[in-house]
């Protein structure tokens, strides 16, 4: 009994880290130019299929991990550059729909390159489940959930200690003022889409020894973390990870006790139940509109 | 003062040459999907152009109405027409429930929460296997009005070109109503539509239940005329199509929602030849079409024309 909620608890939380991984790429975007960016899902895709590809071609494990998070982070500049930027000003459902084209764009180009068929590599460090309290916890899991928790505290140190991040947060809060006060705004726009890219590719690269991947997982993969990052609260980064996990529990929870048909169902089910108590997410900031 | 709409003319008689033009019935096939997607997309505009409101999950109230038409008759012999309303009142009683909870929401939140609305509804119908036939989906009934069968693709033509040319008809005469004008109003300010005497919550749950008695109506029409449904017609990428016709076309324009409709229903035809480049192609076009022309295709031709006059 316990154990069997442990375990849905291990499969809950490894999924959860990498939806917070997603959600936090949502609020990096967010942050920096208030769009919503319906192509994140597609870097989590891009980070494993891409570490497949390195890996064929000969090139070792931590080599081929890097460039599956550089290309990436470079596609997310080009994404800002060509098409966010010269957009500007545009309603939210025209940036939206851009950042859906791009995410058509770039599935449509690995689906091309690589076909429709499902891709994995091995496990970081073997399959040897390692037993907690009569429940299996793969060591993938572990790589997973430690370096979510890696990342989201260099990712807090970032913006807290250094003059990078907070010029960063201080755009979000207000870009014209920033400006004046000599940050490089257009600099931060490039910054947060290659650091959102990174991060999504980051966790493509961890899950895809767990579930496999393929050109079309990142739909979903992208609207959860889009459910994340609302659940959470638009904006910020601890509802991020917090909307992932709980996103990610939940839906472990409903698939082992309800019906594993209506798993994809249990995010979006939620998102129902957080709005409709708190329409700002869990953690989202009051918002008073002036006249 | 009462506009008169030669837009109107132009569009009656296009309708009526067209079935002259038109060599075979696979091209009345494409036409009729355009005219579909089209009243759809009208409803959705009302919506989203006019009222401001976004929604990602139209598709799932089109895919209500089309299940209704399939479920109903297939298991419990309920004639197509009654079928038809069943499913039209379901989806606008299911838009009236849930829309004043995600009419409290705005922007970004209203997007997640209509997006979640439309996907849960495709869950159920891809798991309902008993019911619906699950993923593969399931064969609908013929329609027959007046103890008419409508049967091919000219006579559904006969259908859905005047119901599209009522439609236009009906949403140019809604915005100029006092309905419209408290849309728009409600567009360019909430708070200050408020202050003279809109009801701003009743209009937005309005205008969402209409556009989803339209979006679930057009679902049954498709259901019949194609003769099969899957879960597909739900899904996300549908409601995808739905909003980028409306904002490829032109948001808040009546006739940007047709031009909007011809062109994205005609698009992947004229991407089949790219052999699976089409969704690169499909997904450049949008990106293209919304840098250039963020206002849509017929407010921005009708500004050039006017400023060359």
């Amino acid at each position: 009994m316990l154990s069997q909620f442990l375990q849905f608890m291990f499969s809950g939380v490894t999924i959860g880290a990498t939806y917070a991984l997603a959600a936090l790429g949502f609020t990096l975007i967010y942050n920096a130019s208030n769009v919503i960016n319906f192509a994140q899902g597609e870097f989590i895709m891009l980070g494993g299929m891409l570490t497949v590809f390195f890996l064929k071609s000969g090139l070792p494990m931590p080599a081929a991990i890097v460039l599956a998070i550089a290309v990436p982070a470079v596609v997310g500049i080009l994404l800002e550059k060509l098409a966010i930027e010269p957009a500007k000003g545009a309603d939210t459902v025209s940036l939206i729909i851009i950042t859906i084209g791009a995410s058509l764009v770039l599935r449509g180009i690995v689906q091309i390159w690589r076909g429709k068929g499902p891709a994995v590599f091995p496990a970081f460090s073997g399959n040897e489940p390692i037993i907690i309290g009569g429940a299996a916890l793969a060591p993938q899991s572990l790589w997973v959930i430690g370096t979510s928790g890696v990342i989201v505290l260099a990712l807090w140190l970032f913006f807290n200690r250094t003059v990078a991040g907070k010029a960063i947060l201080a755009t979000s809060v207000d870009p014209l003022a920033a400006q004046l006060a000599g940050i490089n705004t257009q600099w931060v726009l490039l910054v947060s889409f290659a650091l959102s890219a990174a991060v999504g590719a980051i966790g493509g690269i961890l899950l895809t020894p767990i579930t496999m991947t393929s050109y079309d997982v990142g739909i979903m993969l992208g609207l959860k973390g889009f459910v994340a990052a609302v659940v959470g609260g638009l904006g910020a980064g601890h509802g991020a990870v917090a909307g992932g996990l709980l996103v990610g529990i939940i839906e472990a929870l409903t698939a082992g006790y309800i019906s594993s048909a209506y798993k994809d169902a249990a995010p979006f089910l939620l998102i129902f139940v957080v709005l409709f108590f708190m329409p700002r997410g869990m953690f989202g900031a009051k918002k008073t509109e002036r006249v | 003062m009462r506009r008169p709409h030669p837009g109107l003319l132009v569009l009656g008689a296009i309708l009526l040459v067209l079935p002259l033009l038109l060599p075979n019935a696979f091209y009345f096939d494409i036409v009729n999907r355009m005219a579909i997607n089209a009243i759809v997309v009208l409803g959705l505009n009302l919506l989203i152009g006019f009222a401001g409101q976004i929604s990602l999950g139209h598709a799932g109230f089109f895919g209500i109405g089309a299940y209704a038409s399939a479920i109903l008759p297939t298991h419990y012999g309920w004639p197509p027409v009654a079928a038809m309303g069943a499913g039209a009142a379901g989806a606008a009683l299911l838009a009236s429930v849930i829309a004043p909870p995600i009419f409290r929401l705005s922007g970004h939140y209203l997007a997640m929460a209509t997006l979640g609305l439309g996907v849960v509804i495709s869950i159920v119908l891809k798991n309902e296997t008993a019911f619906t036939g699950g993923p593969d989906g399931m064969p609908v009934p013929p329609l027959s009005l007046f103890g008419l069968e409508i049967f091919g693709e000219r006579q559904w033509y006969g259908l859905f070109a005047p119901v599209l040319l009522f439609s236009v008809w009906a949403c140019q005469n809604l915005i100029d109503s006092p309905f419209g004008r408290a849309l728009r109003a409600l567009h360019g300010s909430e708070v200050a539509s408020q202050v003279v005497g809109v009801d701003v919550a009743r209009y937005k749950v309005a205008v969402f239940v209409l556009s989803a008695f339209i979006a679930s109506i057009m679902g049954s029409l498709t259901a019949h005329y194609v003769g099969f449904v899957t879960p597909n017609v739900a899904d996300f990428l549908h409601s995808i199509e739905l909003v980028t016709m409306v904002v490829v076309g032109g948001m808040a324009s009546v006739y940007g929602s047709v031009v909007g409709a011809v062109l994205l229903t005609a698009l992947p035809q004229a991407l089949a030849t790219f052999e699976g480049w089409e969704t690169v192609v499909f997904g450049a076009v949008l990106m293209l079409s919304m840098i250039f022309m963020p206002k849509g295709l017929v407010p921005t031709l009708a500004a050039r024309l006017g400023k060359g006059r």
